[in-house]
Formats: structure tokens, C-alpha cells, sequence
């Protein structure tokens, strides 16, 4: 089988190729995040996966909320009880050593359940310190994250993604493309033998290093992935060594779905996109970043090395990539968690379990049987023998003692909910604009937190200071009313409005629910706080709130209601470290949709630094 | 992993490589805590300072790894022993790597307290204590990957021993003392969570480190990565000069350590620091004094002057800011700006 022949690239095509050249390396290669709902096209692609791993190498199922004990190890209770020696567990890592594991519904994995991962990955053993045992065993495995995300920004952690070469997308496959081809299980497995031996030229790390840059790639696992992605697909093609198809493959498996930027600025677009503000995209990657105009290339052979990596990837890069910059949702290396709305809190009975802990079962506290018995297993024998044999000759059958000090009780997690506060610019210069518009948006993203039985606040700005007209509520009959109720005219006073939206968030904080600032203006302040009009003074106060908003870490989404996209609106945002939405380029259903990115159960908001 | 990388093989990150160090030179500092983006090589780093420190002398037979040089310090076993008169001055000793234990995330407290030894209490139903990783850690360093996950009552049971120097296991007629000093190292990633100001603050030294965005730089990490990957043997053989210097280095800076003057010039600009960045509590202030003495020590210089204080003086002190609403720059621009004010650009 060729590797890189240009007439057979189809996203399927590309997805066995990837799931071959992860065979041939499922540890090196680290893992997949396959993002596709269950469904006939990820069926077809774990069958060939699975095909290409050969009998003998164990493939393991990893369940969402899956206990430590499980997925680590620990002490099995019921053998140790019955041997009368402590008999090890081994989890399920542990049983995957050498293969692949599943990881169901990857998208909802806590950070905890990731870290537990990366260090087994990064380490390739686990090392297990639990219930008495001490050990420590091999367990390099591949790993296939099973992504069912619906949402832009509902992915598994990055922390696993970061480490995983391929991120295919079955999303858009139909059953009608998946079609028998690709390489054979033989040849996967000829290759998997040949890996070890397969050379790759010192110019080569020079060039994924430099196309990594260029497409705006931070991370520095990325060039050592597709590095021995490229390994792979030389191995794969029956090379010892790689050739520049294998780099080009590699290039577009592992660097194109990638890129968070396109190398070659393009015209016109290029100027409202949020993501400018970047460090990354501060210098420009020169190295790489030329055009690979056609008729230089051949000048010199590691150039075009650069140039063949380089084109490779930005024929793979996401076509939504641009639409998911200017939403401010993109930028997979940029997304932060600081977004995630509703914080956990440790709450003693209700919620998710996270863990157990030693501890008596007081009021609200509940009693874990399984690990209290784990606990108490140990000490079976010598609480026996302190109360003499008088025990076992009374012909009862043998009971398991357990003491106050064996109590272990179950941890919860709870999310709290999420309070939106719209701070609406009702000034003449909006309300001339758009605040019809605004007052739309405004009314859907009510309707939205209505069903995700989120709160909402409603705060104005106009004339002379700012007006909380709906304190946090969940009724959406009052948010509507006050909202047409909203007047319009008058002055900016902007810095007064952004303070009002702090302190109220603050507030909101304080009662332990999660504040998410939305606010609308156009930016253009115009009224200082002490009431008198002058803009570079109004404008240097906006400034400063918005800098104390920042720092008190609120989430902030700046929707920016002029009728043109303003410079003012927009330094604005990165001041209040908020995402940034142009109104010009959506109307009032792209707001409610890069809210709930924002502020969705488990979204992300890219912040402008 | 058999072999680990190479600490004179890691790329560029200089400020960690420092602070960890210095936490070799003089353990009193309190730890090392590394933040930062992912793939920079943290606990790369971590790994790689085991095989880098110099051995250290075990009273022998003493499973807790005591001093035969502090008997002071001893645990209950070696006094006993003492008592007992089954162990003499001059005291037997043994050499043993210094511990770098991995507190891993799933770990129960059982494990890292110590308990109940599993195999002996099922097999002759005998009561008898096995040390936990806090006793393994004792002489050495504690390190915790994504230290901000870490499980709450496990955090509250590390600053208690942190705090106290001694590990205390008190259960159905085990009671177990023994001494648990170490050198935290954490790491972790600021986005997966914030850490709890009293963990925090048990961190002598901090360090914030980024992926270099430079190009020759990334190669080289990414080559010397893939040959340690091809092959490991070869890749360590190849820097094991260079680690052996840094041994030595160590060494020195130990044996100097003790003889490193601290005039009163350097503890008045530390206090004139603190106070300028308002940093809360003494311990910013002495941290930071630690710090330099241990990085003259390193340098082979015989008193603390101004470049050391200005060295350490962002790893000492950016974590233990105020956090200030109208000034929201980076911690370590203000820990900059105080030091060119104070010390002149």
C-alpha cells in the first residue's frame, strides 16, 4: 500500500490510515481522539482498528468514572479474603500494557481521571500506592480518546489530547464513504516489526519543529508525535527510512487538524480576528512562513523539506478553522478552562463520587461498605486472636470484624450553577444601532438559561450611571419584561457599568454560584464616573475597571454592538482578558452561540491576552 | 523508566533548573514548585535530579533512613536500638541514593502515611507497622505530578508533616512516630486548577516555566528527545559528564554552604524587597535569604551580594504576592520592577 498517494485522500481514507499507523505504534504514537457519536462510522473505525492489532495485543475499555481501584489497581477484597494473603488487583493499565484502551464518552473525563492517565503514559508504568500494596508495573499503551462532543468546545482534556498524534473527525462520515481499503493487517503487523530500525534525517525534526510554529502550534510533544508518526508510515510503506510522502503524511495526520493559525496571512478577514492578540502570532513564525510558491522550492533540498511538511498540513487544516478563530471558540492550545462554568464544590452527600476517605459516617456523610471491608480485611486475623479462639468454637459462621477505624466514607462533588449577567449599554450611540437587536439576543440566551436552569441579572448603562433592573433570578417572565421595558438615550458611562457588573459578579461569587459577565456596548465611553461628560477621561476609567475585572478572573464575553467592528470595543476585551464578538458578523443566534461556548456545562472561553 | 533523561540534557529552562538546585544545596528551603504550560518538561526534570544527587550515609538497619551524623534526629527504632545497646557510637552506616518518591495521584492515605503491613497481618496475623512514602521521602524530596489535583485530606496530611518534620500514625494499637522531612516538589498546570494558598505558601521557591517559542531551541529539544527515545543507554553514557559536574557542583556547594557569609547589607535589601512587593509574612524574607546563600554556595562565591538576591529573588517571591485589582500584570513583572527600583536597572 502506498502511504501517501494523493488520489485515495478522503477524510476515511485518512482516519484507516491513521488507525494503521497507530497499530504499528499505539505507544509511541500515544493515542487517537476520535471525535464521532456512537454510530455505524466509529464502529467501522474500532473494527479496523481493531483488525489491524493483531489477536495477541490486549485492547481494553475504559468506563467513564471509572473508581481508582479499577483503572489503577488495588487490593481485590474477595481473593484476599478467600486466600488469607493480600492479593493484588491489577487495573485495568495495567492489563492494557502492550495494546490500546478505549476511553468512553473522553469529552466528560475530569482533570483528576486525565492526570491519573498522562502519568501512567508519560512514565509507561503504573505505579500503584494503594490499599497496603506498593508496586509498580509496566503499562505502555495507546490510547483511543472516544470524543462524542457535540458542542465546538465540549473535548476530552487537553492535557490527553496534547499527547495524542491523531485527531480524526468521523463527525461528517457517512456510512456511504466507508469502504473497504487501506493497508492489510499483515503489512501492519511487517511493520510494526521493521519500526525499530526506520532512520529519520536530522531535517527532518527541522522541519516539523518549523511547520509546527508556523501553523501556530505551542506544543513541543507535536513534532516529536508526528515524528514518529512519520517513523510509522515509513515502516508502514516497507522503508527503512523516511521518505518525504512519509513526512508529508505525517504532516497532515498530526500537524494539520492542529493549526491554530494559517501560515500565509490571508487578506481582509485577517484583521477582525480576535486571536491576533496571541503571543504566538505577536512574532511571526519567519522561517517557515513563506509562501511555498512553486518555482523556489527546488533551490534547496531542505527548504523543500519545510515546504513539502508545511503544504502538507494546510491541505488537512480544518476549512472552519477561520469561523471558529473569529467566534473566539477555536485555538484547541489556547482554550482554558476558565470558562467551565458552575465551579465544583465538595458537598458531603449529594453529587458526582470523587473519591473515599477515611472518616466516621456522620449525618450527611455516606458510609462506603466496599472500601470500610477493603479496610478491614488486613486485620481480620489479629483482632481474631485478641479476643482468644473463643470465637470460632461456637459453630457460628465467621463474621467480619469491623472497628470505627476501618469507616471509610464516599466524597461528592456538586456542580454549582452559573449566574449570566447581561450588562446592557442602553446609551443613544447603541440604542440608535442595535439595541433591538441586543434585546433579541438578550431574549434567546434568557430562554437558553431558563432550560439549563441557570439564573440570570440584567444590568444597564445610560445617561448618568448604571441600573441593576433584574437582580438574579430564574424567572424568565420577570427577565423579559424588564428587559423590553429597557429605555434607551442618553451617555455612555461606560467604567460605571463595568464596575456595577464586577460587584455583582462578586457578589454572585461570594454565594458560591459561578458568575459569566455578558456585555454588550459598543465600547465608546463617554461619561466619567463623577458624572461629567469628556471622553479621554471616561475612556481611561473604563479602562482601569476593566482591568480590575480581569484581575478578579470574572469570564467575560464583550459583544461588540456597533455597527462596524471598533478598535475601541475590541482593546476592551483583551483589557477585561474577555472573548470578543463582533455583532456585525452574527446576528442575535451566533451570540447565544458563543454564550453557551462560554458559558456552557462544560465549555471553554478563549481568552484575549 | 530505567533510564531517566539526563538532567544536563534538559533544554534551556534555567530558572527551574536552578531552583531544584538550590533545593538540593539546602533542603531547609521548603520545596520547589514548577507551574506551567504542558510538555516543558517538568517532571522530566523532577525524574532526572534523583540520578543527579550525590549519596548519602544510613544508619544501617534503621529503615527510616536516619543520619548516622544527627543523632539527635533519630527515629524510635534507631533510639531504641541505642537504649538497647544493640547499636554503638561509631554507628555502622551504609551509603543509599537520596529518595525521590512519586506521590501519585490515585495514592490512599494508607500508602502515604504508612499502615498495617498487608502481607504479614493476613499471613501469621501479626500487627506490624510498614512505612508509607512519606518515611521513603525522609532525607530526600516528595514529588507530587499535577500537584493541584491532589485529593484535599491528603494536602491537609502533607502540610501537617511538612510543618512538623514528623509523620505520627496513631491506629487500633499501632502508634508509629517517625521523622519525615523532605523537600516538596510540585508541578502542575495553572489551568487545570488553583493551588491552596497554605500549600503554596510551603513552597520555598517557585518557578513559571513556558515553551520556548524560538526555533532553534524547539529542534534541538525535539532531537535530543528522539535520541534519548532511540536509544536511552547510549543517550545517558553521552551526558554523563556533564551530570557527574553537576554532582560535583552539588557537592561543593554543600560542603560550602555552611561557611557562606550573609552580611547585613543583603538581609536589609531582602527586608527593603519584601516589603516593597508586600509580600505577606516572614517567611518570603528568609526564603529568599536561603536562597542566595545557597546560590553563592553553588557559585563558589564566599558571601551573599546583590547579583545573588537578584537571581532568586523572582523564584522566592512571585507566589507569595497579593494579588493587586489595578495592577494586573504578571507577578514576576512586579517582582522585576521592585528589584530595578531597589537595586537600580
Amino acid at each position: 500500500m502506498n502511504a501517501g498517494t494523493q488520489a485515495e485522500t478522503s477524510p476515511w481514507s485518512d482516519a484507516v490510515l491513521a488507525a494503521a499507523l497507530f497499530a504499528v505504534d499505539p505507544a509511541g504514537t500515544v493515542g487517537v481522539s476520535l471525535r464521532a457519536l456512537a454510530g455505524p462510522a466509529r464502529d467501522a473505525w474500532i473494527a479496523v482498528l481493531r483488525e489491524f492489532l493483531s489477536p495477541a495485543i490486549p485492547v481494553r475499555r475504559v468506563p467513564l468514572n471509572i473508581a481508582d481501584g479499577r483503572l489503577l489497581g488495588g487490593l481485590d477484597l474477595a481473593a484476599t479474603l478467600e486466600a488469607g494473603r493480600p492479593i493484588a488487583d491489577r487495573g485495568i493499565l495495567v492489563e492494557a500494557d502492550g495494546g490500546v484502551v478505549l476511553l468512553a464518552m473522553a469529552e466528560r473525563l475530569t482533570p483528576s481521571t486525565a492526570a491519573r492517565l498522562t502519568a501512567v503514559l508519560d512514565t509507561g508504568e503504573v505505579a500503584l500506592q494503594r490499599d497496603g500494596i506498593a508496586l509498580t508495573s509496566p503499562a505502555r499503551f495507546g490510547m483511543v480518546l472516544l470524543d462524542e462532543g457535540m458542542a465546538g468546545d465540549e473535548r476530552p482534556p487537553e492535557a490527553l489530547r496534547d499527547r495524542a498524534a491523531f485527531h480524526l473527525d468521523l463527525t461528517r462520515i457517512s456510512l456511504r464513504d466507508v469502504v473497504a481499503a487501506g493497508p492489510t493487517p499483515e503489512s501492519v503487523a511487517a511493520a510494526r516489526v521493521r519500526l525499530p530500525n526506520v532512520r529519520a534525517s536530522a531535517a527532518l525534526v527541522e522541519a516539523f519543529c518549523s511547520a509546527a510554529l508556523a501553523l501556530g502550534i505551542e506544543s513541543l510533544r507535536v513534532p516529536l508525535l508526528a515524528l514518529r508518526v512519520a517513523r510509522a508510515a515509513g515502516a508502514l510503506a516497507g522503508r527503512d527510512s523516511v521518505s518525504d510522502e512519509d513526512a508529508a503524511l505525517a504532516a497532515r495526520l498530526v500537524l494539520g487538524p492542529r493549526a491554530t493559525q494559517i501560515p500565509a496571512p490571508p487578506p481582509e478577514s485577517e484583521a477582525e480576528d480576535p486571536s491576533e492578540e496571541r503571543p504566538s502570532e505577536k512574532e511571526p513564525p519567519d522561517a517557515a512562513a513563506g509562501e511555498p510558491s512553486p518555482d523556489e522550492t527546488s533551490i534547496d533540498a531542505e527548504r523543500a523539506l519545510d515546504d513539502v511538511v508545511l503544504e502538507a498540513a494546510q491541505a488537512a487544516i480544518p476549512a472552519d478553522l477561520l469561523a471558529q478563530l473569529r467566534l473566539g471558540t477555536g485555538g484547541a492550545a489556547s482554550a482554558q478552562s476558565a470558562g467551565r462554568a458552575g465551579v465544583s464544590r465538595q458537598t458531603a452527600a449529594r453529587g458526582r463520587p470523587v473519591g473515599v476517605r477515611r472518616g466516621l459516617p456522620r449525618s450527611g456523610v455516606r458510609l462506603n461498605v466496599i472500601e470500610t471491608l477493603r479496610a478491614a480485611a488486613p486485620w481480620q486475623r489479629i483482632r481474631r486472636g485478641a479476643r482468644g479462639d473463643a470465637g470460632q468454637t461456637e459453630g457460628m459462621p465467621r463474621r467480619i470484624e469491623v472497628r470505627g477505624d476501618d469507616f471509610h466514607v464516599t466524597r461528592f462533588k456538586q456542580r454549582t450553577g452559573t449566574t449570566t449577567i447581561f450588562v446592557v449599554d442602553a446609551s443613544g450611540s447603541s440604542a440608535l444601532h442595535r439595541l433591538a437587536e441586543v434585546k433579541g439576543a438578550v431574549e434567546l440566551l434568557l430562554a437558553d438559561c431558563y432550560v439549563r436552569r441557570d439564573s440570570v441579572a440584567l444590568l444597564s448603562f445610560r445617561g448618568r450611571g448604571a441600573e441593576l433592573l433584574l437582580p438574579p433570578t430564574r424567572s424568565l417572565v420577570r427577565a423579559k419584561r424588564s428587559l423590553a421595558g429597557l429605555p434607551g438615550g442618553g451617555g455612555t458611562p461606560l467604567a460605571a457599568g463595568i464596575d456595577a457588573a464586577a460587584s455583582l459578579a462578586d457578589a454572585v461569587r461570594r454565594r458560591g454560584q459561578t458568575p459569566v459577565v455578558v456585555l454588550l456596548t459598543d465600547g465608546r465611553a463617554n461619561i466619567a464616573a463623577d458624572g461629567t461628560g469628556g471622553r479621554g477621561q471616561a475612556e481611561a476609567e473604563a479602562r482601569i475597571a476593566a482591568r480590575s475585572m480581569r484581575a478578579a478572573g470574572f469570564t467575560v464575553l464583550l459583544v461588540d454592538t456597533s455597527p462596524r467592528p471598533q478598535e475601541a470595543a475590541r482593546q476592551l476585551a483583551a483589557e477585561m482578558g474577555a472573548s470578543y464578538l463582533p455583532l456585525p458578523h452574527a446576528g442575535s443566534a451566533a451570540i447565544t452561540g458563543a454564550v453557551l461556548a462560554s458559558a456552557g456545562p462544560s465549555a471553554r472561553a478563549t481568552r484575549v491576552r | 523508566m530505567s533510564q531517566p533523561f539526563p538532567f544536563s540534557a534538559i533544554v534551556g529552562q534555567d530558572e527551574m533548573k536552578l531552583a531544584l538546585l538550590i533545593a538540593a544545596v539546602d533542603p531547609t528551603i521548603g520545596g520547589v514548585l514548577v507551574f506551567g504550560d504542558r510538555g516543558t518538561g517538568k517532571s522530566t526534570a523532577v525524574r532526572a535530579l534523583a540520578a543527579l544527587l550525590p549519596p548519602m550515609r544510613v544508619v544501617a538497619g534503621c529503615r527510616y533512613g536516619c543520619d548516622p551524623a544527627a543523632d539527635g534526629k533519630w527515629c524510635e527504632e534507631c533510639r531504641a536500638r541505642v537504649t538497647a545497646g544493640t547499636l554503638k557510637a561509631p554507628y555502622k552506616s551504609r551509603q543509599a541514593p537520596v529518595p525521590v518518591v512519586d506521590l501519585p495521584l490515585g495514592a490512599t492515605e494508607d500508602r502515604v502515611v504508612g499502615a498495617l503491613d498487608l502481607e504479614r497481618a493476613l499471613t501469621q496475623g501479626v500487627k506490624a507497622f510498614e512505612p508509607g512514602l512519606l518515611a521513603r521521602a525522609h532525607r530526600g524530596f516528595l514529588y507530587i505530578d499535577e500537584v493541584n489535583l491532589l485529593e484535599d485530606h491528603l494536602v491537609d496530611l502533607l502540610l501537617d508533616v511538612a510543618a512538623s518534620g514528623e509523620n505520627v500514625v496513631e491506629r487500633e494499637g499501632l502508634s508509629v512516630r517517625h521523622p519525615a522531612r523532605f523537600v516538596l516538589v510540585g508541578s502542575g498546570n495553572p489551568e487545570e486548577g488553583e493551588l491552596r494558598p497554605q500549600l503554596l505558601d510551603r513552597f520555598g521557591l517557585s518557578v513559571e516555566v513556558r515553551t520556548p517559542m524560538d526555533l532553534p531551541t524547539r529542534v534541538e529539544v525535539v532531537r535530543r528527545r528522539d535520541d534519548y527515545e532511540h536509544d536511552p543507554d547510549a543517550f545517558v553514557a553521552k551526558w554523563k559528564k556533564d551530570d557527574g559536574k553537576l554532582r560535583r557542583k552539588i557537592e561543593t556547594g554543600r560542603t560550602r554552604l555552611a561557611s557562606v557569609k550573609v552580611p547585613d547589607a543583603a538581609i536589609q535589601c531582602a527586608a527593603e524587597l519584601c516589603l516593597a512587593l508586600g509580600t505577606d509574612g516572614l517567611r518570603g524574607e528568609l526564603t529568599l535569604i536561603r536562597a542566595a546563600r545557597a546560590l553563592a554556595a553553588l557559585d563558589g562565591d564566599a558571601v551573599v551580594g546583590d547579583a545573588h538576591l537578584r537571581r532568586v529573588a523572582p523564584t522566592a517571591l512571585r507566589h507569595r504576592l497579593r494579588r493587586n485589582p489595578l495592577d494586573d500584570s504578571g507577578s514576576s513583572t512586579r517582582v522585576d520592577r521592585a528589584l530595578r527600583e531597589l537595586f537600580g536597572a
